[in-house]
């Protein structure tokens, strides 16, 4: 039910763990079903530097997880905010129907995690 | 990969002697057992045999089997049929949380239809209490469904108990014993059942076939119309093959009970302890003694299941999350809700439903790779490292 690309990040997801010193902090429960993503942000010069994350999630969640962040790292604040939760499911080749959802949990994340930097820089 | 298959309480494979049993009749004897004619009498003698087959396995008379399609069909036939049929006595059908959806959504459909039911809560083993079942039959009352054993936890109930308060008060008694059937003991006159639903595919025969006891005396308003077949029960004809496939089975499995309750369970016992010793902060879901032999409902604590059975999946091993039905949906399974188990637990609950194909090296497989699982997954969890900060 799953594509390759999901099976992959699920399988060996990219940049899972925590950055002690964080220059922003983001979290997303979701409201359907509970699970919960929490990012972590290192930015330099309006780019993030690094990403790390943890998921507590599906599948599907835990691969959405791994491809924004492959996404995102290298990209301008600007750039990530403007992520979508469809294009972490494209990246991923699709996600099934009732695991679109699982796809908002990373994006939603970054998000809030970029917040919190830009709210604590300002 | 050697694959493992450990999801027998969604289905089975058909045993080889069910499927050679079966086979004659696709394309020799592929007559109609209701016609006179030669090709007709070749069958029914074989349906016949299988519904000997099917009463002997729960202790009841031939006449008192109305084959069915499935394990749903038995339930909606108790069910609907009973209460229409009773109507006139009364409309009040009582009923337990941890059913089958096949039950539930019978009884909800019948509310609309002015029916009041009481669904019966459980403890944290997936039990109910009996007092509570007694209190709440009242002059109404038409109706009482509760199953034989849970498909998701293996929870028994105590039948023989049940079906004595019903005789008590004069209600009828339907037990869904689809998870049941084959795997314990399941004597209808001993429980004291008016009617008990079975589904083939659950223990040896195929898909798509099943069987409903109905206590003789026990009237049903008919849920298919049409055909005489069944004794004016259930029209449409019959699924031969199918049939004499069950007939197979159900002999297949009074010889082999003595399995269940040993190597079956003795594997399952070893899977159950073996997890409880490798791996930390697991929960056994599901009552400790009365249990199906072949079922394992378990919890990982910080961690959600879907993750886990792809895990197991990509290694082989078949599992599932509580019913096989919520695969591809999201909600939280009525039965581990019921049981009032801790939302983290509940989104963690793994199901192992080893079955007669099952070996020790199959077990201690899983208890191999399981534990770098769950911790793989612990590792990924935030719940884990605030667990481990605090
Ligand atoms: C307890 C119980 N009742 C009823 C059913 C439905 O049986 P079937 O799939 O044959 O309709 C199942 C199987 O899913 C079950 O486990
Ligand atoms: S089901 Fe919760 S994130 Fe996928």
């Amino acid at each position: 039910m799953y594509s390759d690309k999901v099976i992959d990040h699920f399988t060996n997801p990219r940049n899972v763990g925590v950055i002690v010193d964080a220059d922003g902090v983001g979290e997303k429960v979701s409201s359907s079903c509970g699970d919960r993503m929490k990012v972590f942000l290192k930015v330099v010069d309006g780019v993030i530097e690094d990403l790390k994350f943890q998921t507590y999630g599906c599948g599907a969640a835990i691969a959405s997880s791994s491809m924004m962040s492959e996404l995102v790292i290298g990209k301008t604040l600007d750039e990530a905010l403007a992520l979508t939760n469809d294009a972490v499911a494209e990246a991923l080749d699709g996600l099934p129907d009732p695991k679109l959802h699982c796809s908002n949990l990373a994006a939603d994340a970054l998000h809030d995690a970029i917040k919190n930097y830009q709210g604590e820089g300002a | 990969m050697k694959r493992i298959y450990m999801d027998n309480n969604a289905t089975t494979a058909v045993r080889p002697a069910v499927l050679e049993a079966m086979l004659p009749f696709y394309q020799e004897q592929f007559g109609n057992p209701s016609s006179i004619h030669w090709a007709g009498q070749a069958v029914s003698g074989a349906v016949d045999t299988a519904r000997a087959q099917v009463a002997a396995l729960m202790n009841c008379q031939p006449e008192e089997i109305i084959f069915t399609s499935c394990g749903s069909e038995g339930n909606a036939l108790a069910i609907k049929g009973s209460a229409e049929f009773l109507r006139a006595k009364g409309n009040h059908i009582i009923t337990t949380a941890v059913e089958h959806p096949a039950v539930l959504d019978s009884c909800k459909y019948l509310e609309k239809q002015g029916f009041e039911v009481t669904v019966l809560a459980v403890d944290g083993e997936g039990m109910i209490d009996l007092a509570e079942l007694e209190a709440a039959i009242c002059e109404r009352t038409v109706l009482i469904s509760a199953m034989w054993g849970n498909n998701e936890t293996g929870t028994l109930f105590p039948v023989a108990e049940i079906g004595a308060i019903a005789r008590k008060h004069k209600v009828r008694f339907h037990t869904d014993a689809v998870q049941a059937v084959g795997r314990v003991p399941v004597d209808v006159r001993a429980a004291g059942v008016d009617l008990l639903t079975i589904s083939g595919h659950k223990f040896g025969a195929p898909k798509g076939v099943g069987a409903l006891y109905v206590r003789k005396g026990m009237g049903l308003t008919q849920l298919f119309h049409g055909g005489h077949q069944e004794r004016n029960r259930r029209a449409g004809t019959h699924n031969v093959p199918g049939i004499v496939g069950l007939g197979v089975a159900c002999e297949l499995a009074v010889a082999d009970l003595a399995v269940q309750e040993g190597r079956i369970r003795a594997l399952r016992d070893r899977l159950e302890q073996g997890i409880l010793s490798r791996i930390p902060e697991v929960q056994v879901n599901g009552h400790r003694q009365q249990r199906l032999p072949n079922t394992l409902n378990i919890s990982f604590a910080y961690i959600e299941g879907e993750a886990i059975l792809l895990f197991l999946d990509m290694k082989g091993v078949a599992a599932s999350s509580g019913s096989a039905c919520m695969s591809d949906s999201f909600g939280q399974s009525h039965v581990i809700g019921a049981m009032g188990v801790d939302a983290m637990m509940a989104n963690s609950n793994i199901r192992f439903g080893l079955g007669l194909d099952n070996t020790e090296e199959d077990v201690d497989f899983v208890l191999e790779i399981l534990p770098e699982i769950i911790q793989k997954l612990r590792d990924m969890s935030p719940f884990y490292s605030e667990r481990a900060a605090s």
